[in-house]
């Protein structure tokens, strides 16, 4: 693995990369595990929580994986901050970078926006969700998650579904699993679909019917009706009838065959409520390995100073005089 | 160290920590990664054989505990497997060598997180000496008195003594 300072985008990472977080995560999994799960690794350590846009699941599981690496966490509810008096992003940053604090996690609703903070702050930045761009750690759990049902994903093909345009999951994912070897479908009307696919690893299909039988993943996304203002679909029926993952559609899923949702769920709008409670739909589980993933990637950006250390030969020394 | 050095000396600590425990009732027999492993399973063997009773075995990779964890890469296939809940159990830690006493250090901790023991016992092949901690082992195969620029290295054909170059 390459030293790492920030996590801004999937684009950021190789497949050597990918594949070192994923085994670390595999690690934190069994922390997560034991009795008292919490490890010394990151005592000492304060992440900041900087939310710009409403969360539930990112911030807590931001403040969990840092809570078992003891580190601290400082919530920053923007609504209830200077950046409602009118305070700037780079003021803000700049007050929060003052404090000493090694790590800050970013959700803004502007994309792009961790570029910019980078250049203001010593800490390490990772990027919680911006607007319709990148969400990497939710792109690492969710390839933690199928690796782990599915093995390699070399050659595995992975359908994401629905609300593509207003996505950054289905982007940061689209990198991801293209990058892991698997070969990506969007399936999405025209509508919900970004102006262009260029240079992007990915095909695209209107037609769910088409592919869920081939498919080894079928990645749902949320609908997002809060930034969807131009009515793209007639209905959510419609959309529902059309290219939602309905108990028929579903059943004709190969066998092993994975049903993903980065959540929050619309149920019977991209998915059938009795769909996502199906044995092979391992949302929740793709909520518990975020944890994990996210330990993984507060681990390696703030606590390892493997960036001082020849690969291999300080441990190869201390080894061998134990 | 010859092999059958290694071998008359798991056979020697087996039977201590039989005498110790008065048998090996709630006794858990931990291998600490990597060296401890495979010592920790013959050592299990031994006392199997000896008391004619199953004694559980584990492994523990104490790595993310460690006071330099930032500056060890990590091993991914290093497994910890804890086989009981070690609360009211009594553990033995096993390694192949104690040194600094560092990695026994982080090793109390992590197995504190799965649980509180009754007792923790620490049995080494190779007590090299050069400790930077309060620790002290309870079975020992060998003192081998070391300076710090040497190395000690047990394998399957006992143990060696070399020069770090």
């Amino acid at each position: 693995m390459k030293a790492l300072r920030h996590l801004l985008s999937m684009d950021d990472l190789d497949r050597d990369d990918i594949d070192y977080l994923l085994d670390l995560t595999q690690r934190y999994v069994e922390v997560s595990e034991r009795k008292i799960p919490r490890i010394p690794a990151l005592r000492g350590k304060t992440v900041a929580l900087v939310f710009y846009e409403d969360s539930t699941r990112t911030r807590i599981s931001f403040a969990t994986a840092a809570s078992r690496l003891s580190a601290d966490a400082l919530g920053f509810d923007v609504k209830r901050s200077s950046a409602n008096k009118g305070e700037s992003l780079r003021d803000t940053i700049e007050t929060i970078s003052a404090m000493g604090i090694h790590g800050i996690v970013l959700r803004h609703f502007g994309a792009g926006a961790p570029w910019r903070v980078r250049e203001w702050t010593d800490a390490s930045v990772i990027n919680g969700g911006d607007g319709r761009n990148q969400h990497p750690t939710q792109s690492l759990a969710d390839l933690f998650t199928a690796r782990r049902h599915l093995g390699e994903l070399d050659g595995k093909r992975v359908a994401i579904v629905g609300d593509v345009k207003n996505s950054r999951v289905a982007r940061s994912n689209a990198i991801g699993f293209a990058k892991m070897g698997a070969e990506v479908v969007f399936v999405a009307p025209q509508t919900l679909l970004p102006a262009s696919l260029e240079g992007w690893p990915v095909s695209a299909t209107h037609n769910l019917d088409e592919v869920v039988e081939e498919i080894d993943v079928c990645y749902l996304l949320r609908m997002q009706l809060e930034r969807q203002h131009d009515a793209p679909v007639p209905t959510l029926r419609e959309f529902h009838h059309e290219f939602g993952l309905t108990a028929a559609r579903a059943d004709r899923l190969k066998d092993g065959a994975l049903i993903m949702h980065p959540g929050p769920m619309n149920r019977d709008v991209e998915i059938a409520g009795e769909v996502a409670d199906r044995p092979n739909a391992v949302i929740t589980e793709q909520v518990a390995n975020g944890v994990a993933v996210r330990m993984a990637v507060l681990f390696v950006l703030i606590g390892s100073r493997l960036d001082l250390v020849e690969e291999g030969s300080l441990a190869d020394q201390e080894s061998a005089v134990a | 160290m010859t092999a059958p050095d290694v071998t008359r000396a798991i056979r020697r600590m087996a039977h201590e920590i039989l005498e110790r425990n008065s048998g090996c009732e709630d006794v858990v027999i931990v291998g600490l990664q990597t060296g401890g492993v495979s010592l920790a399973e013959r050592l299990v063997s031994d006392i199997s054989e000896i008391e004619g009773a199953d004694v559980p075995v584990g492994s523990l990779d104490a790595t993310m505990h460690r006071d330099d964890f930032d500056l060890r890469p990590i091993m991914s296939e290093a497994a910890t497997v804890i086989p009981v809940d070690p609360t009211g159990k009594i553990i033995v830690l096993v390694d192949d060598v104690l040194y600094t006493g560092r990695t026994v250090r982080a090793a109390l901790d992590a197995i504190h997180s799965y649980g509180r023991p009754k007792a923790i016992q620490l049995a080494v092949m190779v007590d090299r000496g050069h400790r930077e901690l309060p620790i002290r082992p309870d079975f020992v195969g060998k003192n081998l008195p070391t300076r710090r620029a040497e190395m000690v290295d047990v394998n399957s054909d006992g143990v060696d003594l070399g020069e770090i170059s």
